[in-house]
């Protein structure tokens, strides 16, 4: 658990970031989002002491981050950038053993951790173990700096932008990757994004951060319904705030007893996939259907309207 | 490419043959010389002047670029950044300051011989070194050295596993630039009387035998092209793979 108090950055006169205090609980990821220039990367950057505190303190699993020098901290704290930042000169099993080396483990498991790690991220060990950065794609370059982070097993992985590079397609998958990694290492992770949708699809919860100051830290659905600042309305959207509100909620948890001849859908499908699928076949209630293929039961489009309003 | 290494086997050939075995070479240089002067040089061994000049060149090299490289990560460290004017002024003096006024300077300093030229050739050689040196450690993408700090990596370390390897291709072409010069201006060493080809280049002046001149000056000239070659082309089977994107 990752316990930030009073967080306080200031350059000179002006604070960058200004008391800033929230918990992220342990194995489950805490988006930060706001404009340029709000402070989010300054506040993630205090976490791993990239940036030291002016004022407030950060607490990781109850010990203050400043009980030992912030290198060896940081070996302990996953950290992915956008732009991945691979090392140019070094190949893809030397990136992702960099702080395995650092800690000095020995050879064998290093190699077994990597190499784990690039079947876990797709990257056949075969084809890629010895290609140099500049040789991968976009993508493969994301799911490198990612798995570099993910190294020595962190129990916190902090992100900043992390798929700020990549195209729309590429982005989606990255995003669905990162949520099984996170299911599959029961990781902590605090990302920081400018992407509201991004924020919303990823967090459990989410810190909407303007000039440095932290206006609301809640659940994604919270903010929608119940914004705490003319702001954060602005920020999550007003015009749209009902579909958004439905692309939290799966077919899954949604689904009422009975049956349908209208389209099939799958339960891991959002309400709005859904009633977008609605509109789209002119049918009035859709089949959903389990990951077994067996059907979970109906949604209408009234009843995926009821849960669009707050 | 297969052209360009014939040619450069031809130099190299050609370069080994002269030194070890000059006087075959006699009858090229004869219709430069007048009155029955010797073609050949015959005050000395070429090849030992050759090779004496080399080392004299590459131990000015050598601690050229341990001072230049040092400077130069000395000044892109955030603590010694307030050195940069300095050190760069000094290492401009160096360059600026011609090699004839060093070994002026030097020889009551020192007394005759290696000394003064190595002196005269350290100071001339800084320059390229240290800007490359500079110029290769601020050519690391921010995003590499946010990333080697995130993971971890002290300063140093930072410095010896990423920051020192990225520079490495343009600090060996500040080396290969300070060598290649140095090959050239080191033959004026022999005004003090330091072992070299100016040896050759003084007497053919002295006695007006362009031939002394001649062999002098392409034998220098050759061995600077020679070391350049080399030197790139071992450059670039130890960096293949390293590219910045």
């Amino acid at each position: 658990m990752i316990q930030i108090e009073g967080l306080t950055k200031q350059y000179g006169a002006t604070t960058v970031v200004d008391r800033v205090s929230f918990n992220v609980e342990r194995n489950s990821i805490a988006v930060i989002v706001g404009t340029s220039g709000s402070g989010k990367s300054t506040l993630l950057r205090m976490i791993n002491r990239l940036v030291e505190p002016t004022a407030g303190r950060v607490l990781l699993d109850g010990a203050d981050t400043r009980s030992e020098p912030a290198h060896l901290l940081r070996r302990r704290i996953g950290y992915a950038i956008q732009g991945h930042g691979l090392f140019p000169h070094r190949t893809v099993v030397e990136n992702v053993a960099t702080v395995p080396r650092l800690l000095g483990w020995p050879e064998a498991r290093i190699r077994s951790r990597v190499h784990e790690l690039m079947e876990v991220f797709q990257l056949d060990p075969g084809l890629y173990a010895n290609a140099f950065p500049h040789q991968l794609s976009g993508g493969q370059q994301q799911r490198v700096g990612v798995a570099r982070a993910l190294a020595a097993e962190p129990a916190v992985l902090l992100m900043d932008e992390p798929f700020g590079a990549l195209d729309p397609i590429i982005r989606a998958k990255a995003q669905e990757d990162l949520l099984g990694i996170q299911r599959r290492f029961g990781t902590t992770m605090v990302l920081v994004t400018h992407d509201m949708d991004e924020a919303f699809h990823l967090g459990e919860r989410v810190a909407v951060m303007s000039q440095g100051r932290l206006l609301q830290y809640d659940r994604p659905a919270v903010l929608l319904t119940h914004p705490a600042d003319p702001f954060v309305a602005r920020m999550t959207g007003i015009t749209d705030r009902a579909m958004k509100l439905l692309a939290l909620t799966t077919a899954g948890e949604a689904a009422l007893p009975g049956g349908s001849d209208g389209p099939r859908v799958a339960s891991s499908a959002s309400l709005r996939e859904v009633l977008s699928e609605l509109l789209w076949s002119g049918a009035a209630s859709a089949l959903v259907l389990g990951e077994d293929g067996a059907p979970r039961g109906q949604l209408t489009v009234a009843a995926i309207l009821a849960r669009g309003r707050p | 490419m297969y052209g360009a290494n014939l040619l450069r086997l031809a130099a190299l050939g050609l370069l080994v043959a002269f030194l070890v075995s000059p006087h075959t070479f006699a009858p090229v240089f004869a219709p430069l010389t007048r009155y029955g002067a010797p073609p050949i040089y015959d005050q000395g061994d070429l090849l030992t002047l050759a090779l004496a000049q080399l080392a004299t060149v590459c131990c000015a090299a050598l601690a050229s670029t341990l001072v230049a490289v040092g400077l130069g990560i000395l000044v892109t460290r955030p603590a010694g950044a307030q050195f940069l004017p300095l050190s760069r002024t000094l290492v401009n003096i160096g360059q600026t300051f011609p090699p004839v006024a060093v070994l002026a300077v030097a020889v009551p300093l020192v007394g005759f011989g290696e000394k003064p030229t190595l002196i005269a050739l350290f100071a001339y050689g800084l320059l390229p070194i240290f800007e490359n040196t500079i110029a290769g450690l601020r050519s690391c993408p921010p995003a590499v050295l946010e990333a080697a700090s995130g993971m971890g990596m002290s300063a140093r370390e930072r410095l010896r596993l990423v920051e020192l390897p990225l520079a490495m291709p343009l600090i060996l072409e500040g080396v290969r630039l300070s060598l290649v010069i140095n090959v050239g201006t080191a033959t004026i060493g022999s005004t003090v009387a330091a072992k070299g080809l100016g040896e050759v280049i003084i007497a053919g002046l002295l006695s007006s035998n362009t031939a002394f001149i001649l062999q002098g000056g392409l034998v220098t000239g050759l061995m600077a092209v020679l070391l350049y070659d080399g030197l790139r082309a071992l450059e670039r089977r130890l960096f293949r793979a390293v590219r910045l994107d």
